[in-house]
Parts: C-alpha cells; sequence; structure tokens
C-alpha cells in the first residue's frame, strides 16, 4: 500500500509571497543534518575591568517612585489611556506609588476618583484652584487596590469620597469667572482634528 | 494666463525659508533662473544672494518707498494670515475649546438668521 506513510507537513511557510519564514540553512539545522557551532568561552578567574559582578537589579519593585514631571495640584490632565480615554479631568495629589491621584469631576464627565499612571497623562496648562479641597488620609495606593478576585464592583464608600472631593471642585469651579465654559471644557472628550499632530500642539 | 508678479530689479519679496524667514527684501539684481539678489536694509536682510526656491513674490515693486511697502503688506491679507497662523499655533487645549464654542456661536446665529430669510422669502 503506498498512501500508508504519514504525509510530512512542513515546518517552512511563506511570510509574504516569496519571503519564507525559515531559511534553507535554519531548515537544515532543524533536520539535524547540520550541528551549530559550539562557542567555546573562555573562563576568566578575574572579572574583567568593566565587568558586572553579582546581581543586577534589585528584585522587587521599589516603594517610591518620583515623578518626573512636577505637576501641581488643580492641573487639568488629558488621560490618554484606559476607559476613561480622552477625558480630561483634575489632578490632585502625587501618591507614593508614583500614580497621579485624579478626578473628573464624575458629575461632568464620569470619571471617579481613580488612580492614573504619569505616562498615560498630558499635562496642560489650565489649572483650576483646588486650594479648598482636602483629600482625606484614607485615600491612599491600599485605598484603591484590589481587596479580592471576585468581579469589583463600586463600594458606596468609594461613591462617597468621589462625591465629597468633586463637590469641593465644584464649588471653586463656580467661582471662576467662565466657569460655564470650564465646565463644558471638562465634560467634552479631546480629540485630534484633520491636521491636528500632537507633538505640534501647545496643551 | 498673464501674471502679474514677476522676478524683476525691484520686487518685494516675502522670505519664506531659511535665514531671515518671514522677513521683506528687494530684488537688487537678477543672476540667473534661480537666484536674485536682494537686499533689505529696512527690515535687516543682509545684502546676499538667495534661490528663488525661498523667497515669495509680493505684489509691490520698490517704485512705493521701503518703509511704506512694510506698512502696506501689514494691512494685506497674506499679512494677516501669518499673523492668525501664529497666534493659532500658541493657542493652548482651553483656548481651543473656546474657539469651537465661539464658532458653534456664530454659526447657530447665522443658521437662524438664514432661515427667518427663507421663511420670509416664502
Amino acid at each position: 500500500m503506498v498512501g500508508k506513510t504519514k504525509p510530512t507537513i512542513g515546518r517552512n511557510f511563506d511570510l509574504s509571497p516569496g519571503v519564507l519564514r525559515f531559511s534553507t540553512a535554519r531548515l537544515r539545522l532543524k533536520r539535524g543534518q547540520k550541528t551549530p557551532l559550539k562557542t567555546v568561552t573562555k573562563q576568566t578567574e578575574k572579572p574583567l575591568a568593566l565587568q558586572r559582578t553579582g546581581q543586577k537589579f534589585k528584585l522587587g519593585h521599589s516603594q517610591k517612585h518620583s515623578t518626573k514631571k512636577a505637576i501641581a495640584p488643580g492641573t487639568v490632565l488629558i488621560i490618554l489611556a484606559g476607559r476613561h480615554k480622552g477625558k480630561r479631568v483634575v489632578f490632585l495629589k502625587n501618591l507614593p506609588s508614583g500614580l497621579l491621584l485624579v478626578t473628573g469631576p464624575h458629575k461632568l464627565n464620569g470619571c471617579p476618583l481613580r488612580r492614573i499612571a504619569p505616562a498615560f497623562v498630558i499635562k496642560t496648562s489650565l489649572k483650576i484652584d483646588v486650594a479648598g479641597v482636602k483629600v482625606p488620609d484614607h485615600i491612599n495606593d491600599d485605598y484603591f487596590k484590589r481587596k479580592s478576585l471576585i468581579e469589583y464592583k463600586v463600594t458606596e464608600e468609594r461613591k462617597k469620597d468621589t462625591k465629597s472631593i468633586d463637590t469641593s471642585i465644584l464649588a471653586s469651579i463656580k467661582k471662576n469667572k467662565d466657569h460655564k465654559l470650564l465646565m463644558g471644557y471638562l465634560a467634552t472628550l479631546f480629540s485630534l482634528g484633520k491636521n491636528q499632530y500632537p507633538h505640534n500642539l501647545i496643551f | 494666463m498673464v501674471f502679474h508678479r514677476v522676478v524683476q530689479v525691484g520686487r518685494v519679496v516675502f522670505i519664506s525659508e531659511g535665514k531671515d524667514e518671514g522677513k521683506l527684501a528687494t530684488i537688487v539684481n537678477v543672476i540667473d533662473g534661480n537666484r536674485v539678489l536682494i537686499d533689505g536694509p529696512t527690515s535687516g536682510v543682509v545684502r546676499g544672494v538667495r534661490n528663488l526656491k525661498e523667497l515669495q513674490l509680493t505684489k509691490f515693486t520698490a517704485a512705493v518707498e521701503e518703509a511704506k511697502v512694510d506698512e502696506q503688506f501689514k494691512k494685506s491679507a497674506w499679512a494677516k494670515k501669518i499673523q492668525q497662523k501664529a497666534l493659532k499655533s500658541r493657542m493652548t487645549d482651553f483656548d481651543r475649546y473656546k474657539l469651537m464654542r465661539a464658532k458653534q456661536m456664530r454659526n447657530r446665529i447665522i443658521r437662524v438668521e438664514l432661515a427667518k430669510l427663507k421663511k420670509a422669502q416664502k
């Protein structure tokens, strides 16, 4: 019987017309027709002058990070990633983990009191007066940590905290001369139009 | 097609790129099809040879005095456009939002007025 032998499936395949994934040499190596050259490294007793010895990095994350760009509280930030991307939010505080504590306010754009990495925001030149806004001490990194693996649901505590901070922020926005524009600004999403390039824009 | 702005001695040019960008100067001599000798004592352009690719011809010739040309150029739509472009590039994110709202308001007024006129015509 002729058809009993197993059909061989080639390892090689086209990446694009005319371009193969593996080279002939690579295939030979895979088939075992060729053995790779073994490089013999000399064992030196003394480490070379510029050679690193010991552990390269300390294991685990360091607990404190410093934020690169100093952002003043009250600065309006544009969130670039995550479920709130495009929203303009108010910055409140730097947290010891290096994350930024921000709030929508929730009433204006639906962004609650939450943390965001500084790499995911654009700092704008607009600042809102938050001198009267007090962030309670219990709102720290631990406060935002997930307590269990069960799907997260917004707790009443968070709703309450967001509300209490937002009301004071909204009050200070109200004092502003053009508070209507400010509120509208915070409520609208940021987007780029035609021929608008973020590297050419001033924020 | 008739050209009204030609490369000629006395033609006022706008320097669009390179050194002295954005300044006005006058063609003093035409060297060849590509290069001209320009000078701009009132605008601070040092006499020198420039390629015509870096220059844009204005509608003025040096028949008008140099100082007056500067004033007249500032009044032109071209100069206003340059100014507006500079203003726009300096706008912050909040400024852009305010501009958007202002435009919305203006368009709303126009739309309402137009609708009134259309209604009156019927």
